[in-house]
């Protein structure tokens, strides 16, 4: 089975993140990392291959983003990936969440992957979405934040709670997997798969390559539009005990009659 | 004209309180739009008086649709079908987390906008503008749509008000699921994973979230929670691990609070927790990050290391009620 992991550049966790007033997208200039809840679906994808239960022949670690999210894709590839496809054009920028799915959607058609493997949710964006628009488009079955995930034959059976429970699912490949980041506890890439990431193959494609329409990619074929950017409403800033740990009695005898102070002891 | 069809969730009967307080908000939007708000429900057998009741909440037409429940993929199919036979233009969902696969399955399928996390919908000349925080609540934005639009609420954001409409009319609907839509099979539904805590009566909370570090150190939680004489909750990363029960979930798919304390020990303060706890009238939060979101809605934060802090809080606690 070949397996398909979407993977996102984001800013790094550090960074403060903000909208652009001007051009009210996010300001994507500083550091920037592979999102973190990606590297729960490659793992995922890893142990699906180690644990011999389905036998794992490829797994491609796919982006659409500018030309720096290759190195997402390179961290993806020291992370298990065995090699990597950019969907890179001027003419994405600014797309939505639909327009995204429409053109990972692109992008996988010319791979057919058997298992589509994504995060929970971008550090960013954070619309968890993507996973649905592609597997509509794909006309594949789908399920997200899924935290338990066995395969056998061409059935996964997937665990993940919903608004009343957990649910268990049995979904028939090929299929579109959003992991939750309780899935596994991903690996560290060792220092021979952070030097080889670089030698593997990326593949680079353009919009045209897939076969994407124009049009309904790019901030002009996308159908939402922010309209406006206004701050959040004001709220009396709590009281903070910075450094508790350098006197913790200290602390603690603070915290005692601030809950005092409001007869909650 | 424009016509917004909800989304109703449903288990056992009984449908979902974020679905309602959608229908009453697509009710009172259609009002500014110039049209109706409809509803639909997919499976789980409903006489049609029940279905009629959801009429009291703002749905002139109540859509029933039979076919599998609790999955995403076959409501996409039922929502496309209703929307497309009747010109319907807005889908609205209450928050949680099939309305999330549903809306974006469905803006694929009808080449619709789509947004989330939405806490307000308006109308502004003719279309619907929806708020919604963004980075963490750091911002908001006011998205508009070119063409179909789905909204998706967040958690709680739109309140059930059963005083808006008479019965509302219900219509059978056939609709033949795509073949990829049946592919995925539910097996079980709602499991309750733990002991059957109750967390939405108490008035003092301790909650627990990966901070801890492990499993057996909630019992510094249940301390302080003895201490102060409350009840313990948890974050869904725990739950999800197998620390602590599902019925002590707090957030948008475990429950919602409003104790008059909800004191936090590791908890980073992720937008899905904050929806079910941002009522609570007292909100203190322990973590060692001073960077830690939830420091950003507490009334009183502590920088530093729980597994210090919380043992020495409850003995001082004690104290203090000895005293
Ligand atoms: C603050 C903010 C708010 C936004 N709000 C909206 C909105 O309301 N509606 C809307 O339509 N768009 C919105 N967008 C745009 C949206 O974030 C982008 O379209 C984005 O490309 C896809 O959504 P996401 O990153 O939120 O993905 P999510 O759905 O949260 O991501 C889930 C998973 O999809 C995969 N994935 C996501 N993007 C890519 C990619 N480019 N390449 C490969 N894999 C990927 C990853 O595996 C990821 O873990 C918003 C963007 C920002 C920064
Ligand atoms: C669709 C969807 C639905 C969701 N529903 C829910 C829900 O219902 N409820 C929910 O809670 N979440 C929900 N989530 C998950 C949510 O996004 C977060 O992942 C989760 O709330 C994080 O839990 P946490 O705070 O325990 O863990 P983390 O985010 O990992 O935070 C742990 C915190 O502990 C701190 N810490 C670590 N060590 C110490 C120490 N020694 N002393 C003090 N502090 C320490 C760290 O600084 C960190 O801030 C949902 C997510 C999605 C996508």
């Amino acid at each position: 089975m070949k397996i398909a992991v979407l993977v996102k550049e984001v800013p790094d966790a550090a960074v403060e993140k903000r909208i652009d007033s001007g051009t009210k997208r996010l300001d994507r200039s500083g550091e920037k990392n592979l999102n973190p809840f990606d590297t729960h679906a490659i793992e995922a994808a890893m142990q699906l291959r180690e644990g011999g239960a389905v036998q794992v022949d490829e797994i491609v670690a796919v982006t659409m983003g500018p030309e720096s999210s290759k190195s997402a894709l390179t961290k993806a590839v020291s992370l298990g990936a065995d090699r990597s496809v950019q969907l890179t054009d001027d003419g994405l920028a600014g797309s939505d969440v639909n327009a995204t799915g429409y053109a990972l959607a692109k992008v996988l058609e010319s791979e057919s992957p058997d298992l589509v493997l994504l995060g929970q949710q971008s550090d960013d964006g954070e619309c968890y979405a993507v996973g649905a628009v592609v597997a509509d488009h794909l006309k594949m079955p789908s399920l997200t934040q899924v935290v338990k995930l066995e395969a056998s034959g061409d059935t996964l059976t997937c665990e993940r709670q919903a608004e009343y429970g957990y649910d268990t699912v049995k979904v028939t490949l090929p299929a579109v997997i959003s992991v939750g980041d309780a899935i596994n506890e991903p690996r560290y890439p060792s220092l021979k798969a952070i030097m080889g990431a670089k030698k593997k193959p990326l593949e680079t494609k353009s919009a045209g390559d897939v076969g994407i329409d124009a049009g309904k990619v790019g901030e002009s074929g996308s159908k939402t539009q922010v309209l406006g950017l206004n701050p959040p409403p004001q709220k009396a800033s709590g009281e903070l005990i910075a450094d508790a740990d350098d006197d913790i009695d200290g602390a603690v005898a603070k915290i005692v009659s601030w809950l005092d102070e409001r007869k909650l002891i | 004209m424009a016509g917004i069809l909800v989304y109703v969730l449903a288990k056992d009967g009984e449908f979902n309180k974020n679905s309602l307080g959608a229908i009453s908000e697509a009710a009172k939007l259609a009002g500014q739009l110039g049209g109706e708000a409809s509803a639909i429900v997919v499976g789980g057998d409903f006489a049609d008086d029940k279905l009629a009741t959801l009429g009291a909440y703002g749905a002139a037409k109540v859509y029933k649709v039979s076919g599998p429940e609790g999955l995403a993929q076959p409501a996409v199919d039922a929502m496309a079908k209703v929307m497309t036979d009747n010109g319907l233009d807005v889908a609205l969902f209450g928050g949680g987390l099939l309305g999330l696969e549903i809306g974006a399955g469905l803006a694929a399928r009808i080449d619709a906008g789509v947004t989330m996390e939405a806490t307000g919908a308006k109308a502004d000349g003719g279309k619907i503008v929806v708020e919604r925080p963004v980075l963490q609540d750091s911002q908001i934005v006011d998205v508009g749509f070119s063409g179909k639009a789905v909204v998706i609420g967040r958690l709680n954001s739109f309140e059930p008000n059963d005083g808006v409409g008479a019965a509302g009319a219900v219509e059978t609907v056939d609709v033949e699921f795509n073949d990829f839509s049946l592919k995925a099979e539910l097996v079980t539904r709602g499991e309750q994973r733990g002991e059957d805590v109750n967390i939405e009566d108490a008035d003092i909370l301790i909650a627990g979230g990966r901070g801890l570090g492990e499993k057996d150190k909630f019992g510094l939680c249940e301390d302080l929670a003895g201490a102060l004489g409350g009840a313990v909750a948890a974050t869904r990363a725990v739950v999800d691990a197998g620390w602590y029960p599902y019925a002590a979930q707090i957030g948008q798919t475990g429950k919602t609070v409003a104790p008059k304390l909800y004191l936090a020990a590791g908890i980073s303060g992720a937008i899905q927790h904050k929806v079910g706890m941002q009522a609570s009238e007292n909100i203190v939060a322990i973590n060692k990050d001073p960077n830690a979101p939830i420091f950003e809605f507490s009334d009183l934060g502590i920088v530093g290391d729980l597994h210090k802090i919380v043992p020495k809080l409850t003995e001082a606690i004690k104290a203090k009620k000895g005293a």
